[in-house]
C-alpha cells in the first residue's frame, strides 16, 4: 500500500499542479469571455518613435564632434535651465574638441554655480565652476519633475529616437478617429501639454525648441527645430556614454583577433584528431 | 577512479617531480583535466559547454573583483559608481562592467545548453545521479548569484525585482512578512538589503567554484558519458582530455569568445531593460517589472498561477516556481529507462523537444507584459512544464520500445562518418 502511494506521489503532484493551472486557465478564460480587453487611450494614440540617423548609431558608430557641440549649445542654452547633467564633468568637455581654456570659459560662464558650505558661518555660498566640477544640480520650482539627462538615452526604450521624436512631437495630433473615441483623454490638464510620444500622453514640460534660430550654431549650421531636436539628442548619446565611440573601435580589434585564433584553433583541433574516427 | 587503461603521471621536468612527489597537485590536474583522463572518443560539440561554463565563472570572478574595488555599497552611491564612476572614470570601466553584465547572460545561456544537453542524452542516469545532483545545486546557486548581483547597480529594475523577489517569502502561511523584512533588514529594500546581497554576491561565486570542483569530481568516477549513451568498453573508445578535447575546447571557447565580444562591444544594452539606467526610486513603480531574461521562463510559471484553491494563487505560484527546479533533483528516479541517450528512445525524444519549445514559450511569456494572451500562454505551456517531468517522462520510461543500441562507441563511430548518420543506422535497424 504504501509503496503505491511513494510510486504515484509524482502522479499526484504533477497532477496537482496541473489541475491548479488548468482551475486558472479557465478563470483566464471566462475572465477574457466576460471582459474583453479593451484598447486604452495610450495604445491607441501613442505613437512609436521615428527614425533618427545618427552617426553614432549602428555597431561600427562614430560621434560627430561637430555635432557634438551643436548638441552642446543646445543643451547650454535651453535644456540646462531645468534638467542637470550631474554624470559629466566640465573636464569632459574636452571629448567634444574644446580646447583647456575653452573649458575653463564654459565653466566659469556656466548660469547654475556650484554650491559651497561654508564651515564656519553654517551657511551655504556658491562659486563659480572650474573643470574638474560636475554640471550642478537644478533644483526645479515648477510642476512636474525633470529628470537628469545624463543617462536619458539609455533609460527609454529607442533612446535618442525617443527624445529627438519627444522634442519635434508636440504639434503632432493624433488621428482624429481615434481621437474621437477617447475624447478623455484627449482633453488635456491645466499645465500638461499633449505629446503622443510620451508614455502617458500628457507631459509637464512645455515645447522647449519652438522656432527655428532659437539657438545660433557657431558652425553657422542652419537652426531649424528638426536641426536642434537631432543635435541634442546625439549630445545626449554622448552622455550617456562618452565610451561609445572607444568601445567600438576597441571591439572591432578584439573580434578580428578572436577570429584569427579562433580559426588557429580549429586548425590546432583538425591537427590533433586527424586520423581518429569520432 | 577512472579506466584501467588512463596513462600515469610521469614528471619530465625534475622540478614538477620534485613538487609530486611532496603534494601531487600536478598528477591531480593531469588526472583531471591532462592526458590521464579518458574521454569517450564521439563527444559532439554540445560536450564543449562544461568548459564554457566554467569559463564564464573565472570571467566572472575576475571581472567582478576589480569592478568591486570600484563600487559603493549604499542605496545612495550605488547608481553613481556604476553609471559614473566605473562607466566613466575608471579605466576600462565600462568593458568590465559590460563584459560582467553581459557574462551573466553568456553564463545562462552555456548553462542552459549544458542543461538541455544532459536531458536529451541521459547524462542524468545511474551512474552519474550524483553529477546531475551537484548541477541543480550549481544552477540555483547561479540563480541566486545572478539576481542579488543584479541588485547592486540600484537601478528602478534592481530595486523592483528585489522587491517581487523578497515578496515571495511573505506568501509564506502566518510568518511569511516577518521572514522578508528580516531578510531585507527593512521593509523595503535599502541599504541593509544591498550590503547583505552585495556580500553575499561576492561570496557565492566561490561556493560555486567549490560546487563545480565536487561536479567534476563526480563526474570522473564513472567518466563522462556520450552521444550513444553507452558506456565505455575498452580502451579503443576513449581518447585522452589532452589533447584531443583540450583541442576541441580551444576551438569552442574561440566562437564563444566571438559571440561573446560581439555582445560586448556593439551590443552591451540589448539584453538589459533601459529601466534600470533610472535610479531606483522607492515611490515610482515600473510600467512592467521583468526580471533578466534568464528568469523569465520561471517567472512565466509563477504569474501563471491566478486562481486560489485551497491555496492562495501567489503561495501556488512561489511553489511552482521553486517546484519547477526542485524536481529536477528527482529526474533521475522519474526516468527509470535504461537508455540513455534520445537518439535510441523514439518517444522521448519527441517529448525533449516539446519540452525545448514549452521552455522557449515559457520564456517568450515571462518576458511580456501580464496581458490575458500571455497569461494563457502561460497557463498551458506551465502545465506542460510540470506534467512533462512528472506524468508524461515516467509513463514514457515504462511503455517505449527503445531503438537497438550499437555495441560499443567504436562500433557506432566506425560504422558511420558522423553523428547524425547514428541516427539514421539506428532508426533502420
Amino acid at each position: 500500500m504504501t509503496s503505491i502511494f511513494f510510486r504515484s506521489i509524482k502522479f499526484l503532484i504533477g497532477g496537482g499542479f496541473v489541475f491548479v493551472l488548468l482551475l486558472a486557465l479557465l478563470g483566464s478564460i471566462t475572465g477574457l469571455i466576460k471582459e474583453p480587453p479593451k484598447q486604452t487611450a495610450e495604445q491607441a494614440l501613442h505613437k512609436h518613435p521615428k527614425e533618427l540617423d545618427l552617426p553614432s548609431n549602428g555597431p561600427l558608430g562614430k560621434f560627430d564632434t561637430a555635432q557634438l557641440q551643436r548638441g552642446f549649445k543646445v543643451y547650454k542654452e535651453v535644456c540646462a535651465a531645468c534638467h542637470s547633467l550631474h554624470m559629466i564633468a566640465f573636464r569632459n568637455l574636452k571629448d567634444l574638441g574644446y580646447s583647456d581654456a575653452q573649458v575653463k570659459k564654459i565653466a566659469k560662464e556656466w548660469a547654475n554655480k556650484q554650491p559651497v558650505f561654508d564651515e564656519k558661518a553654517g551657511t551655504w555660498g556658491e562659486r563659480d565652476n572650474i573643470p574638474s566640477d560636475h554640471i550642478p544640480k537644478v533644483y526645479y520650482a515648477g510642476t512636474g519633475n525633470p529628470p537628469d539627462l545624463s543617462l536619458i538615452t539609455k533609460a527609454r526604450h529607442d533612446g535618442a529616437a525617443y527624445v529627438h521624436s519627444l522634442l519635434t512631437g508636440y504639434g503632432e495630433k493624433p488621428d482624429a478617429a481615434k481621437a474621437a473615441q477617447f475624447p478623455e483623454a484627449m482633453k488635456t490638464p491645466e499645465g500638461m501639454h499633449f505629446n503622443p510620444y510620451f508614455a502617458n500622453l500628457n507631459i509637464a514640460m512645455p515645447p522647449p525648441l519652438v522656432s527655428d534660430g532659437q539657438v545660433q550654431f557657431d558652425d553657422g549650421t542652419r537652426a531649424t527645430v528638426d536641426q536642434m531636436s537631432k543635435d541634442v539628442s546625439a549630445f545626449l548619446v554622448w552622455t550617456a556614454e562618452p565610451t561609445l565611440q572607444v568601445r567600438h573601435q576597441a571591439g572591432v580589434a578584439v573580434v578580428i583577433f578572436l577570429l584569427f585564433a579562433t580559426v588557429l584553433a580549429y586548425g590546432a583541433y583538425l591537427t590533433v584528431w586527424r586520423g581518429m574516427k569520432h | 577512479m577512472s579506466f584501467p587503461w588512463a596513462r600515469h603521471y610521469e614528471p619530465k621536468n625534475p622540478v614538477m617531480k620534485w613538487v609530486d612527489d611532496r603534494l601531487p597537485l600536478p598528477r591531480f590536474v593531469y588526472n583531471a583535466i591532462g592526458a590521464g583522463y579518458p574521454v569517450p572518443r564521439n563527444l559532439n560539440y554540445f560536450w564543449n559547454f562544461g568548459i564554457l561554463a566554467g569559463l564564464s565563472l573565472v570571467i566572472q570572478i575576475v571581472t567582478g573583483i576589480v569592478l568591486a574595488m570600484h563600487f559603493h555599497s549604499s542605496a545612495a552611491g550605488a547608481f553613481d559608481s556604476v553609471n559614473g564612476t566605473i562607466m566613466r572614470d575608471v579605466n576600462a570601466g565600462w568593458f568590465l562592467r559590460f563584459a560582467h553584465a553581459n557574462g551573466a547572460s553568456m553564463f545562462f545561456v552555456v548553462v542552459y545548453i549544458h542543461i538541455f544537453r544532459g536531458l536529451h542524452y541521459g547524462s542524468y542516469k545511474a551512474p552519474r545521479e550524483m553529477v546531475w545532483l551537484l548541477g541543480v545545486v550549481i544552477f540555483l546557486l547561479m540563480m541566486a548569484t545572478a539576481f542579488m548581483g543584479y541588485v547592486l547597480p540600484w537601478g528602478q529594475m534592481s530595486f523592483w525585482g528585489a522587491q517581487v523577489i523578497t515578496g515571495f517569502f511573505s506568501a509564506i502561511p502566518v510568518v511569511g512578512d516577518w521572514i522578508r523584512v528580516w531578510l531585507l533588514g527593512g521593509y523595503a529594500p535599502d541599504d541593509a538589503a544591498l550590503n547583505r546581497f552585495f556580500s553575499l554576491h561576492y561570496l557565492l561565486p566561490f561556493v560555486i567554484a567549490g560546487v563545480i570542483i565536487l561536479h567534476i569530481w563526480a563526474l570522473h568516477i564513472p567518466g563522462s558519458n556520450n552521444p550513444t549513451g553507452v558506456e565505455v568498453k575498452g580502451e579503443q573508445d576513449t581518447v585522452p582530455f589532452h589533447p584531443y578535447y583540450t583541442a576541441k575546447d580551444g576551438f569552442g571557447v574561440g566562437i564563444f569568445l566571438i559571440l561573446f565580444s560581439t555582445l560586448i562591444f556593439f551590443y552591451p544594452d540589448y539584453l538589459g531593460h533601459p529601466d534600470n539606467y533610472i535610479p531606483a526610486n522607492p515611490l515610482s513603480t515600473p510600467a512592467h517589472i521583468v526580471p533578466e531574461w534568464y528568469f523569465w521562463p520561471f517567472y512565466a510559471i509563477l504569474r501563471a498561477f491566478t486562481a486560489d484553491f485551497i491555496l492562495p494563487a501567489k503561495l501556488w505560484g512561489v511553489l511552482a516556481m521553486f517546484g519547477s527546479i526542485l524536481l529536477l533533483f528527482f529526474l533521475p528516479w522519474l526516468d527509470r529507462s535504461p537508455v540513455r541517450s534520445a537518439h535510441y528512445r523514439p518517444m522521448y525524444r519527441v517529448a525533449f523537444w516539446v519540452l525545448v519549445a514549452d521552455v522557449l514559450i515559457l520564456g517568450w511569456c515571462g518576458g511580456s507584459p501580464a496581458e490575458p494572451f500571455y497569461v494563457i500562454t502561460s497557463q498551458i505551456a506551465a502545465a506542460y512544464y510540470f506534467a512533462h517531468f512528472l506524468i508524461i517522462v515516467p509513463i514514457i520510461s515504462r511503455i517505449e520500445t527503445p531503438r537497438p543500441l550499437p555495441n560499443s562507441i567504436t562500433e557506432a563511430v566506425l560504422g558511420d562518418e558522423g553523428g547524425s548518420r547514428i541516427t539514421a543506422t539506428a532508426a533502420t535497424a
